[in-house]
């Protein structure tokens, strides 16, 4: 019987690795290329000792710590212990990522379109696709943890001994599978391929949180979060083995559910119920922004939560630093000569390019949710009826408009609430709500990209992703890594006026927003007159 | 008077010729049967119609309007149902078709809503990602014909329907056809071609390669006998007589509608005791379109 449940499971496997070998290994190795870069970038960026553990005080304030996790090994701040500090949360992020959407894309997705029928109507096992999928997905977490491992170690840096190379190498990967587990388990919840990602993006989000929070005040806190336990690992300072052990135990439990699950589950059916619905539409939904909007009305909410409650969650840690900065004289005088300008302020310029840039996605989702609707040919039915495309195409665009928006905005809400609770002199509003403000332009020019390429270039829509990942690495990176200035300037993040440390820039604004509409009628003008598909 | 007129229609993909002078036309009141196998251009064509594709070449007109022009004009008199109905996952049936009417910019006729959704036993509170193709397609069908449309333009859309709803379906194009609406109906089934449309084109390799009514096509055809005669009669090698089969003592066989006459003179000359007629289905003209185009 137990054989039965798993038949064919191999040839499912390597079946998945046929399908995805080009998606795997992009991502496996641009992960590691990343790695490598940032290491090799981390030796001889800082000339002397003095400098090294210079940079260690500015990274030892509770923001920090709520961002990148907690620093070990500061006293000897070699290029180990930077790696291990600043790239090492954010890596296991985007592995989180990379498991997140290749599990549901083999599990619900495939499901959803009917792929999975076709494979159990074969001989093969109920839980064969299932236990294929995450049979590859420890593969490939096992190849990026060795490839990762051993490329950092043979790199000759000297605080990268083979031991803690292949521990980093390996907290990436338990991460991996444990993300993979947690997907899994999700695609047995959820009926469709967007809700498991939903559910598992969320989690991740929530494990995010709880370690920021645990990070800062409270260690049990930070234990409840896998990405809490991967930091205890204290790569390359003291080389901890046993949180690997113990995310790859919570991972083999939750795979114990998901199979579970799924053997318990009809073919097509999710385990949270499924309501009747209304038989005739509300007024709202029978407009094409009505339409559009409705289609995106989950996703719009929760990012909408998930933007306050970032902005509040790096808002709760503002009290911290001030108190921080106030009781070190030392680096106050280090970093801020110019007392003008409070070290809070400082941090609140790179903070605001973060959160404007994630702030960046939901519009861009919700514009190029246009061009997905014209790949499932659900065009057609608004196109045929009295709709024209600059009506079809301004709904979507007008909603990743009004999201580019309200999203910064109640990030600020969330920001501006929590640093009044915590800090002794809040920030006013309007500091923060300039400070903020100034990056919408720049939110502009990636939505009017996408409008762009959707006009003009609709089989390239996926380059707005790329260079929205590329202004977040430029950005964000760029100041730890010490990139020359070009290659920021060539994101429209990297032009916006750093306010309140710099001037308000009203004449750099204002190019930034003509960029962006310049972008949105040159797609507007393509969309009108190219093929549909 | 004519509705829809298309006139020496090209499209290219890339090097590909998709359409190579495509011409028909609809008049009103008529229902226009448009066959020809997968890949031969129907979805193409009509997705010009539609506005949705840009022809490379040619002039096609609704109305006397440009379709890529004046294609929201246009769509406010038509209504669309494709052969495919790809709906949205999370929206109910009864979501959907209120959507799908509203976005004809007229107010639906509530009575008629319900009684094509009671007539096609559809249920509107289901989730569109519940639906079979069978009743996504159901959806699309209700919300094209409650709309109150000049031209049904129709992509094979009986394709997921069981033969009841068939049925139903085409009640409601004869429906239409009485209101004096014109229907442009694309469809593999042959039967409910021949049934339902005055006129036919057949499409092959992107060009119209016979159109007409099903008589002028049955003209160009050959009719089966089966005759059974007091003298024996041999056929073979006649002009005109084609695939010759004896069975039980009559002889079957296919002959060219224009031979016709002399065959039957032929025939009589023998004392004829059985004769047989039957007139060539839409089947046969098609596989013989076909199959004369492969070898």
């Amino acid at each position: 019987m137990l054989g039965q449940l798993f038949s064919q499971t191999g040839r499912l496997s390597r079946f998945i690795v046929r399908r995805d070998r080009v998606r795997l290994s992009v991502w496996i190795l641009s992960i590691a290329f990343v790695s490598f870069l940032t290491a090799s970038s981390f030796t001889g960026l800082y000339q002397s000792d003095e400098e090294r553990q210079a940079i260690a005080e500015t990274m030892m304030n509770p923001a920090m710590t709520a961002m990148m996790g907690p620093g070990y090994g500061i006293d000897n701040y070699h290029e180990g212990a930077m790696m291990a500090h600043q790239m090492l949360l954010f890596t296991a992020i985007a592995v989180a990522i990379m498991s997140i959407l290749l599990v549901t894309r083999h599990t619900r997705t495939d499901e959803e379109e009917g792929r999975i029928e076709l494979v159990r109507s074969l001989p093969t096992g109920r839980l064969s696709t299932l236990a294929a999928t995450l049979i590859v997905l420890f593969g490939a977490n096992v190849v990026l943890s060795l490839v990762t491992g051993f490329g950092l170690s043979v790199m000759g840096i000297e605080s990268m001994d083979l031991n803690g190379s292949l521990l980093y190498g390996f907290s990436l990967g338990a991460i991996g599978l444990f993300f993979a587990a947690v997907t899994a388990f999700f695609s047995q919840l959820s009926e469709n391929g967007r809700g498991t990602v939903g559910l598992s993006f969320a989690f991740l989000g929530v494990a995010y949180l709880l370690r920021a929070v645990g990070d800062v005040s409270s260690e049990a806190v930070a234990m409840i979060s896998p990405l809490g336990w991967i930091l205890r690992t204290e790569v390359y300072v003291t080389n901890v083995w046993w949180p690997i052990g113990l995310t790859v135990g919570a991972a083999i439990i939750v795979i114990g559910f998901a199979l579970y699950l799924n053997v318990r589950r009809d073919l097509g059916a999710g385990l949270l119920p499924s309501r009747a619905g209304k038989k005739q539409a509300s007024p709202f939904l029978t407009s094409p922004f009505g339409l559009a909007f409705r289609l995106q009305r989950t996703a719009f909410i929760s990012w909408a939560i998930g933007m306050f409650v970032l902005g509040a969650t790096y808002g709760s840690v503002l009290g911290d630093l001030e108190s921080f900065f106030e009781n070190n004289e030392m680096m106050r005088e280090m970093l801020a000569p110019d007392s003008d300008i409070s070290m809070t302020e400082q941090y609140l310029t790179m903070l605001m390019a973060v959160i404007s840039m994630i702030c960046t996605i939901p519009p861009l989702m919700m514009m190029l949710k246009l061009k997905g609707e014209e790949k499932k040919q659900r065009l057609d039915h608004l196109l045929t009826r009295v709709v024209s495309r600059n009506r079809l195409m301004s709904s979507y665009f007008t909603l990743a408009i009004l999201s580019g928006v309200i999203m910064p905005f109640l990030a600020l809400v969330g920001l501006w609430s929590a640093a009044a609770g915590v800090m002794e002199e809040p920030l006013a509003f309007s500091v923060l709500f300039d400070a903020l403000v100034v990056y919408v332009p720049a939110i502009f020019i990636l939505i009017g990209l996408g409008a762009f390429f959707i006009g003009l270039f609709p089989k390239w829509t996926g380059v707005v992703w790329g260079y929205l990942g590329y202004s977040f690495f430029v950005v964000y990176l760029g100041a730890i890594l010490q990139l020359p200035e070009w290659l920021g300037q060539l994101s429209p993040f990297g032009h916006v006026p750093q306010v309140p440390v710099e001037d308000m820039n009203v004449f750099a604004l204002v190019i930034l927003f003509m960029v962006a509409l310049v972008l949105s009628v040159g797609g507007f003008i393509g969309y009108r007159r190219r093929d549909l598909a | 008077m004519s509705i829809l007129q298309v006139k020496d229609v090209t499209k290219r993909f890339g090097t590909f010729n998709a359409l190579k002078g495509v011409t028909m036309e609809v008049n009103k009141g008529e229902v226009y049967g448009f066959i020809g196998p997968n890949g031969a251009g129907k979805s193409t064509t009509i997705r010009i119609l539609l506005g949705i594709l840009q022809a490379s070449g040619g002039e096609a007109t609704i109305f006397g309007k440009d379709v890529w022009k004046e294609a929201v004009e246009i769509h406010k008199h038509i209504a669309y149902v494709p052969g495919d109905v790809n709906l949205w996952p999370n929206l109910t049936g009864g979501e959907v078709i209120d959507l799908l009417l509203k976005l004809r910019g007229v107010n639906p006729s509530i009575s008629r809503r319900e009684e094509l959704i009671e007539r096609f036993k559809l249920d509107p509170s289901k989730k569109c990602r519940t639906y079979s193709k069978g009743n996504r397609q159901k959806v699309a069908l209700v919300a094209a014909f409650s709309s109150d449309s000049d031209l049904y333009i129709l992509d094979e859309p009986t394709s997921g329907l069981d033969p009841l709803m068939e049925r139903v379906f085409q009640e409601c194009v004869l429906e239409a056809k009485a209101q004096g609406k014109s229907v442009l109906l694309s469809s593999h089934i042959l039967s409910e071609v021949e049934r339902l449309c005055d006129r036919v084109a057949i499409i092959r390799e992107g060009e119209i390669i016979e159109a007409g009514t099903l008589d002028e096509l049955r003209h160009l055809t050959r009719t089966i006998l089966t005759v059974k005669t007091k003298e024996p009669l041999t056929l073979n090698g006649v002009k005109g007589v084609h695939d010759v089969e004896e069975k039980d003592g009559e002889l079957v066989f296919h002959v060219d509608t224009e031979e016709l006459d002399r065959v039957m003179k032929l025939v009589s000359e023998k004392g004829i005791v059985k004769l047989e007629s039957a007139p060539p289905t839409l089947e046969d003209l098609f596989m013989r379109h076909y199959e004369g185009a492969e070898g």
